[in-house]
C-alpha cells in the first residue's frame, strides 16, 4: 500500500521538476497546492496527464481535480478505487 | 544632439558544443544557477531559454539596479526552437500521444520576459523580434523609441539565442546612468566584441 505513495512521491518530484524537494520532505497528508509544497495550475494539469499515461486514468470531472489531488494520500486512494 | 542614454552595463556569455546535445546545456546552467546561490524553485521548472534569461539577469542585477518599469527588448535566431523539439516528441506517436503541459507552456520565445518580469518584479512594455542575425539598429531604435517616449526610464536590450548546439547571450541595461554612449555602433561592438 505505502509503495504507491512512495512511486507517486518519487513521480511527483521528477515530473514537476521539484529539485529543491526530496522525497522524505513530502509526508502523505501535505496539501499539495499549499504551502507545504506549493504546486500550481500547470502542475495541476502535468499531474492530469501522469494519471493517464502511467495509470491509464481519465480524470472525467474536472472539479474533482481539487479533491483527487490535494495530497499523495488522495491520489493513492483515487488510483486504487479506479484503477 | 547630445545622446541621453548610455549601456550602462551589460552580460555577455556563449557556448559552442560541437554536436547536439541539450542535456550537456540543461547539466551546464544548472550548476551556473547553483553558483549564483539564489533560491528561486521556479528556476527547475522552467526551459532553457527561461534559464538562460533568469541567469542572464541574476548577474546584471549584481551591477545594476532595476526599476520596475524597465522595458525587456529582446532578439534571437532560433526562437523557442529546443522546447518546441521536445513538444513535438512528446506528441509524435499517436499510440503515445501525451503533450506535457510544463512544456507546452514554454513554446514560445516571449515567455523568458515573462519570467523575468516576474522574478525582478518588473511591470513594463517587452517584445521579442526573431531574425537570422543581431540587429543592433533595431534593437537600439526602438529602445531608444520606448525610453524617448517615458514608456520606460531603463531598458534590457539584446540578444539571447539558444539551439540544440548551444547559446549566446548579449544582454545590456540602457539608462540615463554610464559612460558609453547608447548608439548603435557601441551596442554592435560589445555584442562582437
Amino acid at each position: 500500500m505505502s509503495d504507491l505513495r512512495e512511486e507517486l512521491k518519487y513521480k511527483i518530484i521528477e515530473q514537476l521538476n521539484l529539485e529543491d524537494i526530496s522525497v522524505d520532505e513530502i509526508e502523505n497528508n501535505d496539501e499539495l497546492f499549499g504551502d507545504e509544497i506549493g504546486l500550481d495550475s500547470i502542475d495541476a494539469l502535468e499531474l492530469i496527464v501522469l494519471l493517464e499515461k502511467d495509470y491509464g486514468i481519465k480524470l472525467s470531472d474536472p472539479k474533482k481535480g481539487k479533491e483527487v489531488f490535494y495530497s499523495v494520500e488522495t491520489l493513492a486512494t483515487f488510483i486504487e478505487n479506479n484503477r | 544632439m547630445k545622446n541621453k542614454y548610455f549601456i550602462t552595463d551589460f552580460v555577455k556569455f556563449s557556448k559552442q558544443l560541437k554536436t547536439a546535445d541539450v542535456d550537456a546545456i540543461q547539466t551546464e546552467l544548472k550548476e551556473e544557477y547553483k553558483a549564483l546561490a539564489v533560491q528561486y524553485p521556479k528556476f527547475h521548472k522552467m526551459d532553457l531559454l527561461s534559464k538562460l534569461g533568469f541567469i542572464a539577469t541574476e548577474l546584471l542585477q549584481k551591477k545594476v539596479n532595476f526599476p520596475s518599469d524597465t522595458a525587456l527588448i529582446f532578439q534571437n535566431n532560433a526562437s523557442s526552437l529546443v522546447t518546441d523539439i521536445q513538444h513535438q516528441k512528446s506528441i509524435q506517436e499517436k499510440d503515445a500521444y501525451f503533450p506535457s503541459p510544463s512544456i507546452f507552456v514554454y513554446t514560445l520565445p516571449n515567455i523568458v520576459m515573462g519570467e523575468i518580469a516576474i522574478r525582478h518584479q518588473l511591470q513594463s512594455e517587452n517584445t521579442f523580434f526573431i531574425s537570422e542575425n543581431f540587429q543592433a539598429d533595431l534593437i537600439k531604435n526602438y529602445t531608444q523609441s520606448l525610453l524617448d517616449t517615458k514608456k520606460a526610464s531603463a531598458s534590457i536590450s539584446g540578444w539571447i539565442d539558444l539551439n540544440t548546439e548551444g547559446y549566446n547571450v548579449f544582454l545590456a541595461f540602457i539608462s540615463e546612468k554610464g559612460t558609453l554612449p547608447f548608439t548603435t555602433e557601441n551596442l554592435q561592438h560589445k555584442f562582437t566584441a
